[in-house]
């Protein structure tokens, strides 16, 4: 693999970096926060299964990412991966609230209308009602789930302690699927970009077992959000509780749960095939965001206890996040590729137009015929 | 070994929860000899027996320090109940301090043997009763702090109730004191051991009236 490979990856890497940092706050925050769970034992979960998430089932979403705009030169993917990353840090640094899912469509919009590639009108729609529909759905389990859990306590009668000893180990098992759905659902995020223009090749191991270039790619990606974990997450774990409504340990569990339910249905391939065999209406795999997942579920909490406490300024800054982000990472990506192909001289994309409809596949079908792609 | 961590991580709860169900049965058992104590001391005065019971809340007494220590110390090093353990320790303190008056008022019977007119004797075993009631019915909202969280409220509103009582009872009975024809000095020692018996009650009060708030704390 050339050396320059690797260089473009650099910026999916620091997106994935970002999003460990940012995003295990969201499975694990609480958790930590409130000192129920031990950083370490809480960063080495969540990495672990983040990795797990990624490699096993993130094929999902990517897909769907890969739809909106196929991003078919590797400098083309590196901008737009830089430009998510870079609204992701202004963001941040901004105090809104931020999602890498809103930040990478905005990017790879930007390289749509730097390239002249028209933006996929139905997955476009198909991603922005995922946003609406994220919050809301987590708003809608949290709301269950944590009247189901005060019913349960309520009626086992559990000692203080005992609770105690079951929420832990609740924390970690809700952190552990958490982190399985956050790897499954936003490694699209992060690598999605590099899909159509994946450096990486199959290669098998065993008869059987054959590891494939795209899950290199996200395992690739998914260190890098373990990275992230570990060496800045700790700052927002230890915050992130103040920032919404504070939150019980069995709250944040029902908040953890939900939105890792909300975050594994929007990746669950499985459950795609599952859903469509029986005839009903499928649920698109789109990567949501996790803060916004969240969200949604400790909201769903608060409306369950009356609708007192909740941040509604910290509600707005959230649906200002929304409309932000994107048109950032669009501009951003924009002029960078701008400044990528004209001062740095890198082909941030290929245009010709059988490759814009779906290049892998019907370019090397048409080579299996021998026709010659360049006479057409 | 995952799971052999857990089944430990269980056991160590279960060891604990029994160790703070001890340590409420020693904070009960000794209002309970209080009450019978301070019985046998109206009726035949500092005997053998009334030395016996006095011995028996001593040790309930050290027994309770040395539970409340141990679980003090295991709900910090095992970093327990993070979010209530302060309210934990607030409430074992506070609940040993009940104890600890009711151990002063039967030390104070032994040295200092109060002469008590018999007419005063219902006036004295009424306190008693009304403040050992009061600390029954904490003992069960402290219980139920633990284990059914929406039930200290009713425990809660009993103690209040005895309370109430006991102060009622502790004025009647100094009124009753004041009114005899007992030297001055003999007098304020009687209504000494009058209010000494009914802060027991008092506390029982304040303990509860924290508990409340605990419990609001508490409510998920």
């Amino acid at each position: 693999m050339e050396i320059t490979v690797l260089l473009f990856l650099t910026s999916g890497l620091f997106l994935g970096w970002a999003l460990g940092a940012n995003d295990a706050a969201n499975v694990f925050g609480t958790a930590v926060g409130t000192r129920m769970v031990r950083f370490g034992t809480a960063a080495a979960i969540c990495s672990i299964f983040v990795v797990l998430g990624a490699v096993v089932s993130g094929a999902g979403a990517a897909h769907t990412l890969g739809k909106l705009g196929a991003i078919n030169a590797l400098a083309g993917s590196f901008m737009a991966a830089l430009a998510a990353a870079l609204a992701v840090y202004i963001m941040t640094k901004a105090g809104l609230p931020v999602s890498t899912s809103q930040a990478i469509v905005g990017a790879i919009i930007g390289w749509n209308l730097f390239s002249g590639m028209p933006t996929d009108p139905k997955s476009l729609t198909k991603i922005l009602s995922t946003w609406v529909l994220c919050p809301v759905l987590a708003a809608c389990f949290s709301a269950i789930i944590y009247k189901t859990t005060v019913w349960f306590i309520k009626y086992a009668k559990l000692h203080l302690l005992r609770t105690d000893a079951y929420t832990r180990i609740g924390l970690l098992i809700a952190g552990a699927f958490g982190s399985y759905s956050l790897g499954a659902n936003n490694i699209a995020n992060v690598m999605g970009v590099f899909v159509p223009a994946n450096p990486f090749t199959d290669f098998n191991l065993g008869t059987f077992l054959t590891f494939s270039a795209g899950q290199q790619l996200f395992l690739l990606g998914a260190v890098a959000i373990g990275v992230g974990v570990f060496t800045y997450s700790k700052r927002v774990m230890l915050t992130v509780g103040n920032d919404l409504l504070p939150l019980s340990p069995i709250a944040a569990w029902v908040a953890v749960v939900s939105h890792s339910i909300v975050l594994f249905l929007f990746a669950s391939q499985g459950l795609e095939a599952l859903l469509s065999s029986h005839g009903l209406p499928t649920i698109p795999l789109v990567p949501v965001s996790s803060s916004q997942a969240v969200v949604g579920a400790v909201l769903g909490i608060a409306l369950v206890k009356g609708g007192g406490g909740i941040q509604w300024r910290v509600l707005g800054s959230i649906g200002l996040g929304w409309i932000v982000t994107p048109i950032i990472a669009c501009g951003i990506c924009f002029v960078g590729l701008y400044f990528l192909q004209n001062v740095f001289d890198q082909k941030v994309y290929q245009s010709t137009a059988i490759e814009r409809l779906d290049p892998a596949p019907t370019t090397s079908r048409m080579r299996d015929h021998q026709i010659d792609i360049m006479k057409l | 070994m995952q799971l052999g961590k857990d089944v430990r991580l269980f056991g160590r709860t279960r060891d604990l929860e029994i160790q703070i169900d001890q340590f409420l049965d020693a904070l009960s058992e000794s209002a309970l000899v209080f009450k019978s104590a301070v019985d046998v001391y109206l009726e035949e005065g500092c005997t053998k027996e009334f030395t016996d019971k006095h011995e028996h809340v001593d040790s309930l007494e050290s027994q309770a320090d040395d539970l409340r220590r141990t679980i003090e110390i295991k709900l910090y090093t095992q970093t327990l109940i993070p979010e209530s353990r302060g309210d934990v320790l607030g409430l074992l303190e506070n609940l040993d301090k009940i104890i600890n008056l009711i151990e002063r008022v039967l030390w104070a019977f032994d040295i200092e043997k109060p002469q008590i007119p018999t007419p005063l004797n219902s006036g004295y075993r009424k306190l008693v009763d009304m403040s050992c009631e009061a600390v029954e019915a904490v003992v069960l909202a402290s219980r139920a702090f633990f284990r059914n969280i929406d039930a200290v409220g009713d425990h809660n509103h009993k103690v209040m109730y005895f309370e109430t009582e006991a102060d009622k009872a502790s004025t009647q009975l100094k009124r009753d004191i004041f009114e005899t024809d007992l030297r001055l000095g003999h007098k304020m020692h009687l209504r000494g051991f009058v209010e000494d018996i009914d802060d027991i009650a008092d506390w029982s009060e304040d303990v509860a009236d924290r508990l409340a708030i605990y419990v609001i704390k508490r409510t998920v």
